[in-house]
């Protein structure tokens, strides 16, 4: 345990075990309990795992002492090291979250199942990110995609099983892609190592089976990363999932569904054969540039702010696919520092609304008239959060959107540059929905008599919210870090 | 040590810290900490004071020069005197914003590099458009949202600018940058939009004069001066600015005769006076830079004067329009004297500020032999005499007696007035110290006995037309003037014309513009609200049709 040889495997059999501990005790507030603690630890493995990558490069751990490619491999280098420390800081901190909002948003005998299948949600998404496995990973995308489902569905709307419900018909069609995707692979080269698919792929690249699998992956994994115009889906599940729940997942399940789509595009196929033999570039840059247009226009006629936000979350995915399309240097780091830029700050965005509809028992914009003279704190929360959705210097948001401006600067198109920074101007448009109801409108008698969210809501909300100010003030770990994972990536197949 | 506190930071700081306070102390702060500004940009010694990185590149966030020393100087002076007149400020939140506001324009004057002038910028947008917000009506609340959405597309203009300096070049550093690529150019337009250049020069005049009684006064300093400071610097001699400014100086004066909102007529004058500025800065010499710069101090110091003096007005009667005032000179007479000090400083009278600063710029165009500049340059002063020397004071403070009989505003704002009078009249007869601050050494003389004779000559002639004119200015005037048809006839019908032929086409811009948004918007609504096409909650067939699509499209794309 202490010489850390382990951690991978620890890394997803831990809240992997966690799970079926809690529904055995079958209690609420021992769950949380085991549900944070599995969090912390998380966190605190992942960042020696990253400290250990940074140290050694790639890290290779065989699964019962199996060598691969005959056992399970899992192989961890910048990128998925960056991924896990994404994953185990926004878990440790929703977590705590999850004790007050739990306890307002979801049946008291539930509880305990909430946080056994938060612990198995993590587990797959911390196992998808470990994994040098192409069926392992399948696997775990079930299990994380298993485990969301019903968490969105257990909320007291009803209109969350149908969003529930819609989510698992397309999850499940992008699962189904995915594992096709990944048959065809099989059938082509033999075997399910990432790394030894690359290099057995070299001769056959140019195969229709191979460029198949392409497809089918692509749209698969589209799917799960809600990438426009596959993304239909995701607004409904997050506006109607528990408070916890949309925080948790929309800062990383759909990062890490983006980070598969990178694994397989730059070491698997291999960067030529995706963005140089075919037009991947070109067709990821208009579609991610329709998300960040037409999804933020969408956001800002919403009359949910979950809603809206969830909307923001599609464009804002469009800005890390943006950022992927460049298959450069900058465009990467860009791209990836944004995913773990806007999964902090969206993460911290969903927790505040949780905590507003904590309150309010809804999250209606036009039920959030002058919010802001009896719930300030949470209120400016929302302003700095929303100014790191727009980009404003000083915030993690910035950061990002420099990067993607540089990139598109560098791959010669001002028009693009042009585009993502007045793109910024819609962000303005809906983050202002906001502003305007809560500071400009008087108070509604149901508004004034309200108080500021307890603490326990609103400390986690502020860490993720001062980590996407931190990280906007003191880019150069998170930069590294993403620099580091771009590096890897295109350093090619493995 | 001095240099350990940014004078910039230090307001912005003291800004935060207000919005908090109340009573006594609040005002104690609001004299002290712009006090303190000034006493740090006099005492810290040129040469860079602090460095740092961020995002990998250099950054310098405190440097100080000449250039850097009169802007940062004149800015914080402006916060001491805007601070004193808004003592009896009755909203929170107003004066911490300026102060935000002005804290940050100091930060621009003093960045090294172009990210720190970046951050102030949108740092400078957010606290001026709280400064218009918070006068608290409806029409500043719809004047600050344009505002702010003008300054933010200035904000990505200029940011998709910078990103390609700096991926052009490598360099974040702040100097003078010629005009060869695309990203100079969208800098340059960034930077011009803040200056009220065309083709987007309305923002200033649609929202300034919908702040409060004081918030206009701190408006009327900043935006468009920071402008001028880093045009100064990144820009000199950019033959464009020549052009762009004289068309700034004619467009001020022209809507600025048609106006009749007083502080919307100042508003109009700030266009025309920054005009003369971006003159200077396009002609390139050291003179017309020299000139440039000294205009836009002694400018801030008048144009805040002028400014104090119609907020007086409005604080005491509460209107606004030039018709509805009239006369206040019986029972304002301070307000009276410091407003038509400043009217006279802004027409460069001489023994005023102006006369020591405009005239450099007019000498610089001579010198360059820009004859057809210099001609133009005089006879926008005539103009500039009669909209903002003469037609401000004389409407709002004699011609009719409107029956108002307010008092003197109370003692914070009288002495506020008083201390910027004497600064207008000081510099004028005392210009040495002012020429020591400039970036180049100013060996100009500007009272010569031809100077001043030119300068009351076109003062005295275009003072007699602006009499001779009078029915054409303002047809609601009932001086009735012994002159020929053409004044009485002609003259009123031309200048009706002329005020329907602009207003129309303005009113028929704004519709069409209006509408085409407001049908914009209801498509966009209907395409992406909650039962729209592209954003309502889809069938679950309907998102699957969308899967198949996308998978076909794939594999025709790659067996193709």
């Amino acid at each position: 345990m202490i010489d850390g040889t382990h951690l991978p495997v620890l890394q997803v059999v831990v809240p992997l075990l966690c799970a079926p501990l809690i529904v055995l005790v079958r209690g609420g507030r021992i769950g949380w309990a085991i549900a944070t603690a599995a969090s912390v630890f998380f966190l605190a493995s992942s960042l020696a795992i990253l400290l250990e990558v940074q140290r050694v490069g790639v890290i290779s751990y065989a699964i019962g002492s199996w060598p691969p490619p005959w056992g399970i491999e899992y192989r961890i280098d910048a990128a998925n090291a960056f991924m896990l420390v994404l994953l185990g800081l926004v878990a440790s901190v929703v977590a705590p979250y999850a004790w007050a909002s739990v306890r307002a948003e979801i049946p008291r005998d539930n509880h305990y199942l909430f946080y056994a299948l938060y612990c198995l949600a993590l587990a797959g998404l911390g196992g998808i990110a470990v994994t040098g496995d192409a069926f392992n990973l399948f696997v775990f995308l079930e299990i994380s995609s298993l485990a969301s489902y019903v968490l969105i569905a257990l909320d007291r709307d009803r209109r969350a099983l149908l969003a529930a419900y819609q989510y698992l018909i397309l999850g499940t069609i992008g699962a189904t892609f995915i594992v096709i995707g990944v048959g065809l692979l099989y059938l082509m080269t033999g075997t399910l190592n990432l790394a030894d698919i690359a290099s057995r792929l070299g001769d056959v690249r140019q195969a229709r089976p191979v460029l198949a699998a392409l497809a089918f992956l692509t749209v698969g994994i589209s799917l799960k990363a809600a990438l426009f115009p596959l993304h239909m889906w995701l607004p409904g599940a997050y506006a109607h999932a528990p408070s916890a729940v949309s925080a948790l997942l929309a800062a990383t399940a759909t990062k890490v569904s983006v980070y598969v789509l990178l694994r397989f595009y730059f070491s698997v196929f291999g960067t030529t054969a995706v963005f140089a033999a075919m037009p991947m570039g070109d067709v990821l840059l208009a579609l991610s540039i329709a998300a960040m247009i037409v999804a933020s226009a969408a956001a800002a006629f919403q009359t949910d702010l979950k809603r809206l936000l969830a909307y923001s979350s599609v464009a804002q995915i469009g800005y890390i696919t943006l950022g992927v399309s460049f298959a450069t240097a900058t465009g990467l780091t860009g791209g990836i520092v944004h995913l773990f830029n806007h999964g902090v700050t969206k993460g911290a965005l969903f927790m505040l609304v949780g905590a507003i509809a904590f309150r309010l028992g809804s999250s209606r914009i036009d039920r959030m008239a002058g919010l802001a003279r009896s719930m300030p704190l949470t209120c400016a929360g929302i302003v700095v959060g929303g100014l790191g959705l727009i980009g404003v210097p000083g915030t993690a948001g910035f950061v990002s959107k420099w990067y993607l401006v540089l990139a598109a600067i560098e791959a010669g198109s001002w028009v693009i540059a042009f585009v993502v920074v007045a793109s910024s101007l819609i962000a303005v448009a809906y983050v202002w929905r906001f502003v305007e109801v809560a500071y400009f409108r008087p108070p509604s008698e149901e508004t004034a008599r309200l108080k500021e969210p307890p603490a326990a809501l609103l400390v986690p909300a502020g860490v993720l919210l001062a980590a996407s100010v931190y990280f906007g003030v003191e880019p150069s770990l998170t930069l590294g870090a993403a620099y580091g994972a771009a590096e890897a990536l295109l350093a090619g197949p493995r | 040590m001095i240099e350990l506190l940014h004078p910039g930071l230090l307001l912005v700081a003291a800004g935060l810290v207000l919005a908090t306070l109340s009573g006594r102390a609040r005002a104690v702060l609001t004299l002290v900490a712009p006090a303190a500004a000034v006493a740090l940009v006099l005492a810290a010694p040129d040469g860079v004071a602090w460095r740092g990185t961020f995002l990998g590149y250099p950054v310098v966030p405190y440097a100080l020069d000449a250039l850097s020393r009169l802007f940062a100087l004149v800015f914080a002076v402006m916060a001491f005197g805007g601070g004193l007149f808004a003592l009896g400020q009755a909203s929170r939140v107003e004066v911490p914003a300026a102060f935000v506001y002005a804290g940050s324009a100091i930060g621009v004057t003093l960045a090294g590099d172009l990210l720190t002038v970046f951050v102030f910028w949108e740092l400078m947008a957010i606290g001026s458009t709280l400064v218009i917000w918070s006068a608290g009506t409806a029409s500043a609340y719809r004047a600050s949202m344009r505002y702010l959405m003008v300054h933010l597309l200035g904000g990505v203009v200029l940011m998709a600018g910078i990103a390609g300096h700096v991926a052009d070049t490598g360099s974040t550093a702040f100097t003078r940058i010629a005009l060869d690529s695309p990203a100079h150019w969208l800098i340059l337009a960034g930077f011009l939009l803040n200056a009220g250049a065309p083709p987007l020069s309305a923002w200033l005049p649609d929202a300034y004069p919908e702040a409060s009684w004081s918030g206009t006064v701190f408006l009327s300093a900043f935006t468009t001066k920071t402008a001028v400071y880093v045009l100064l610097r990144a820009f000199p001699g950019a033959e464009l600015l020549v052009f762009v400014g004289l068309f700034m100086i004619f467009y001020g004066i022209v809507y600025a005769l048609l106006e009749n909102d007083m502080r919307r007529i100042l508003a109009y004058s700030i266009v025309n006076q920054v005009g003369f500025m971006i003159v200077g800065i396009g002609i390139g010499t050291e003179m017309s830079l020299n000139g440039a710069a000294a205009h836009a101090f002694t400018h801030i110091l008048y144009k805040a004067l002028l400014l104090m003096s119609a907020g007086a007005v409005l604080y005491e009667t509460g209107r606004r329009k030039c018709t509805d005032l009239g006369g206040l000179f019986r029972t304002m007479p301070l307000t009276m004297v410091c407003g038509t000090i400043g009217a006279l400083s802004i027409s460069s009278f001489p023994l005023t500020s102006g006369f020591v600063s405009k005239s450099m710029v007019a000498q610089a165009a001579l010198d360059g032999h820009l004859e057809i500049v210099w001609l133009l340059l005089a006879a926008a002063s005539a103009g500039v005499f009669l909209h903002a020397g003469i037609k401000f004071p004389w409407f709002v403070f004699f011609q009719k007696d409107s029956g108002l009989r307010p008092p003197d505003p109370p003692w914070s704002q009288r002495l506020a007035m008083v201390l910027f009078a004497a600064l207008c009249i000081g510099l004028g007869v005392f210009y040495a110290p002012l020429y020591r601050l400039l970036p180049y050494p100013a060996d100009y003389v500007p009272y010569t006995g031809a100077h001043v004779v030119e300068m009351l000559q076109l003062l005295l002639f275009s003072g007699l037309a602006f009499f001779v004119m009078l029915p054409m200015l303002k047809r609601t005037l009932t001086i009735t003037l012994d002159t020929d048809w053409l004044y009485r006839r002609a003259g009123p019908a031309l200048a009706g014309a002329l005020r329907a032929g602009i207003g129309s086409i303005d009113r028929a811009i704004r519709r069409v513009t209006l509408g085409t948004l407001g049908a914009g918007m209801g498509v966009l609504s209907r395409g992406l609200g909650d039962r729209g096409q592209l954003a309502r909650a889809y069938s679950t067939g309907n998102m699957v049709l969308w899967v198949a699509i996308l998978l076909v499209f794939y594999l025709i794309l790659y067996f193709a």
